[in-house]
């Protein structure tokens, strides 16, 4: 069960930040140039690969009970995050993740912008957007994928979810040359946050002492249960008055673009 | 170079700890009661579930007081 857990979570979350992370980069080479903005992307996935190669070993050399607690801590705070932006979004209180938007506001911002290279980076503003789009949607999900994979000493697991993700992302983009406005964001956000929140809460609890009744089986109450609380805040958020955010969007608030 | 380091920290605090700091500092009070609890006979493993179960409602009746229903496409939509 926890592998499955742990492939689905790295996975879902590394799709989602992927596509967010394809909808800049297509921005900075659509609008700008497109060597500068994948020589933008190497560079962010090298230092990626750089912290995470020199962190995942390090992670696990970590005693398990002291790097439970310190990472059930951390994956806690970041899953309820998650799970308070996905209810807020679900409950009409933020703004749906619009890729289509997102897009269109970055591609503007880039031909405005006046062009200038530096080195061998002909447009230095396309390799910039490029590679801090990469970097930094790419941190969650080394997080992830590092907190996951150091908990259940399968580093190589959650390295493979995640760079499953990174190739259906890229092939899909490379496809149809444009942001994924269809693939179904807030969703599966908020099916992450579900899922960081029970394991930061699981392993959290047992980094500091706890038992928990029916040891690793209590996941298997842990996750529907967040999942139902998560469903009824977000009931009582549209019961409060709010407008639905968008025609047609389903229980978690989904724009189906 | 002080605001380069004020950037810095400011990415790993909103990295870290988000939009509300008192579901960090919860967190960590809630994992410290566990840790003091479980050195007793007493179960501790409810603990973090009944914190989160407090926490969220909260955290999102803020952020419900806080904005209005033109916050709709307004910033922070990440």
């Amino acid at each position: 069960m926890s592998s499955g857990a742990l492939f689905i979570a790295v996975f879902l979350a590394c799709i989602v930040e992927a596509v967010e992370a394809l909808t800049i980069v297509l921005a900075a080479g659509t609008g700008r140039d497109w060597r500068s903005a994948l020589i933008g992307v190497v560079a962010g996935v090298g230092v990626l690969a750089v912290a995470v190669a020199a962190l995942g070993p390090a992670l696990t050399a970590v005693p398990l009970t002291g790097l439970r607690l310190v990472v059930g801590g951390l994956l806690l705070i970041f899953g309820l995050q998650w799970l308070r932006k996905a209810i807020l979004r679900a409950g009409g209180l933020k703004a749906l993740h619009d890729e289509a938007a997102i897009f269109q506001t970055a591609l503007d911002d880039a031909r405005a912008t006046p062009s200038r290279g530096r080195g061998v980076v002909a447009d230095w503003y396309s390799f910039t957007l490029s590679f801090k789009g990469v970097l930094l949607e790419g941190l969650e999900v080394a997080f992830i994928a590092l907190t996951f994979g150091a908990n259940q000493h399968d580093i190589p697991l959650a390295a493979l979810a995640a760079g499953a993700a990174v190739l259906v992302v890229t092939v899909a983009g490379i496809a149809i040359r444009a942001p994924l406005a269809r693939v179904p964001e807030n969703s599966m956000k908020f099916v992450v946050g579900v899922m960081l929140t029970a394991f930061g809460m699981f392993w959290g609890a047992e980094g500091a002492g706890a038992q928990w009744p029916g040891a690793d089986a209590a996941l298997l109450v842990l996750i529907p249960s967040i999942a139902l609380f998560a469903l009824g805040l977000v009931a009582i958020l549209r019961r409060a008055g709010r407008p639905p955010a968008t025609a047609g969007s389903s229980i978690t608030g989904e724009a189906h673009s | 170079m002080t605001a380069k380091i004020t950037a810095f920290l400011k990415f790993w605090y909103d990295f870290i700890v988000g939009d509300d700091w008192r579901i960090a500092v919860a967190v960590i009070a809630a994992l410290a009661l566990t840790e003091v609890v479980s050195s007793t006979s007493l179960p501790a493993w409810w603990i973090l579930p009944a914190a989160v179960a407090l926490l969220l409602p909260l955290s999102l009746r803020r952020a419900h007081r806080r904005r209005r229903p033109s916050g709709l496409g307004g910033p922070g939509s990440r």
